[in-house]
């Protein structure tokens, strides 16, 4: 129950940091990206003010044996650069590159009375559904 | 760069942060989007309500802060759908196959220093640059 309500409190945090950081605005995520016609580096600053506290936090938060409300930490183990990472991080850059949406702002644009968020939420779940048709039912 | 706004991307991102920390000193879990949507995809036993829940927050607290703050709401309509479908798909395709996307690789990885997440987050940052350079540049549409 607790880990719950930590989730939607976390969620919640996060959703507001989108929002007031402007990076659930698409076209401020493609002017940021938008290197060699007018750039706007603010989402840099989004990503350095994100990072000046996970950092410090972690740092903290993984010398402790246990979370607070869970028996063990999950986190990832693996150290080696394989293709899948590359080539998915590539294809995922190409498909922010092309509207401006990556998962978490497009999920917390879905409450405001805009319809591309719904058709891109749609693709993008449509998309990862089909990697694990492609990659993990075979 | 009359659009940059240095001080909403640093507070805002810090939000960002404290909700990653959150997540991590309480529940034990990478704070990433694309990580916790694909275990909604095909969902386990006892695993999916808090996932839920974690989309239900961040919904419920972008759409707060914009009927706070209504002139931050984003105003654009109407993008070629022809550019939406695809993007999504490759997003969706592609985090699922590189294991993160900005918050998962970007936010939470590079703060545990984790040589994959730094790798990835370089990739589709210059992936993503790219991109934006031939769309709106050399083919010349969605600026």
């Amino acid at each position: 129950m607790k880990v719950n309500l930590m989730s939607l409190l976390s969620g919640l945090i996060f959703g507001i940091g989108l929002a007031f950081s402007q990076m659930i605005n698409p076209d401020k995520v493609l002017n940021f990206l938008d290197v060699t016609g007018n750039w706007d580096p603010s989402l840099a600053l989004v990503m350095g003010g994100a990072l000046s506290i996970t950092t410090t936090c972690f740092y903290f938060i993984i010398k402790r044996k246990t979370p607070i409300l869970e028996q063990k930490f999950r986190l990832p183990t693996r150290t080696d650069i394989d293709k899948s990472l590359i080539i998915g991080a590539m294809l995922f850059g190409i498909g922010w590159g092309m509207a401006g949406f990556c998962p978490g702002p497009a999920i917390a644009s879905l409450g405001m009375d805009l319809l591309d968020p719904f058709i891109f939420v749609g693709a993008m779940l449509a998309g990862a559904w089909l990697q694990g048709f492609v990659f993990k039912k075979r | 760069m009359e659009n940059f706004t240095p001080y909403s991307a640093i507070f805002g991102g810090m939000l960002i942060g404290l909700g990653a920390s959150l997540m991590l000193l309480f529940n034990g879990r990478i704070m990433g989007t694309s990580g916790i949507l694909s275990g909604l995809i095909s969902p386990s036993k006892g695993d999916w309500l808090w996932r839920v829940l974690f989309v239900v927050g961040m919904i419920a607290g972008a759409t707060f802060f914009l009927i706070i703050f209504p002139e931050s709401t984003p105003s654009r309509h109407d993008f070629p759908v022809s550019l939406l479908i695809p993007a999504g798909l490759l997003v969706g395709f592609g985090t699922r196959l590189g294991n993160g996307c900005t918050s998962g690789h970007g936010v939470c990885g590079i703060a545990r220093f984790s040589i994959r997440s730094i790798y990835a987050t370089l990739t589709f940052i210059v992936s993503g640059m790219l991109t934006v350079f031939v769309i709106r540049h050399l083919i010349g549409i969605a600026s």
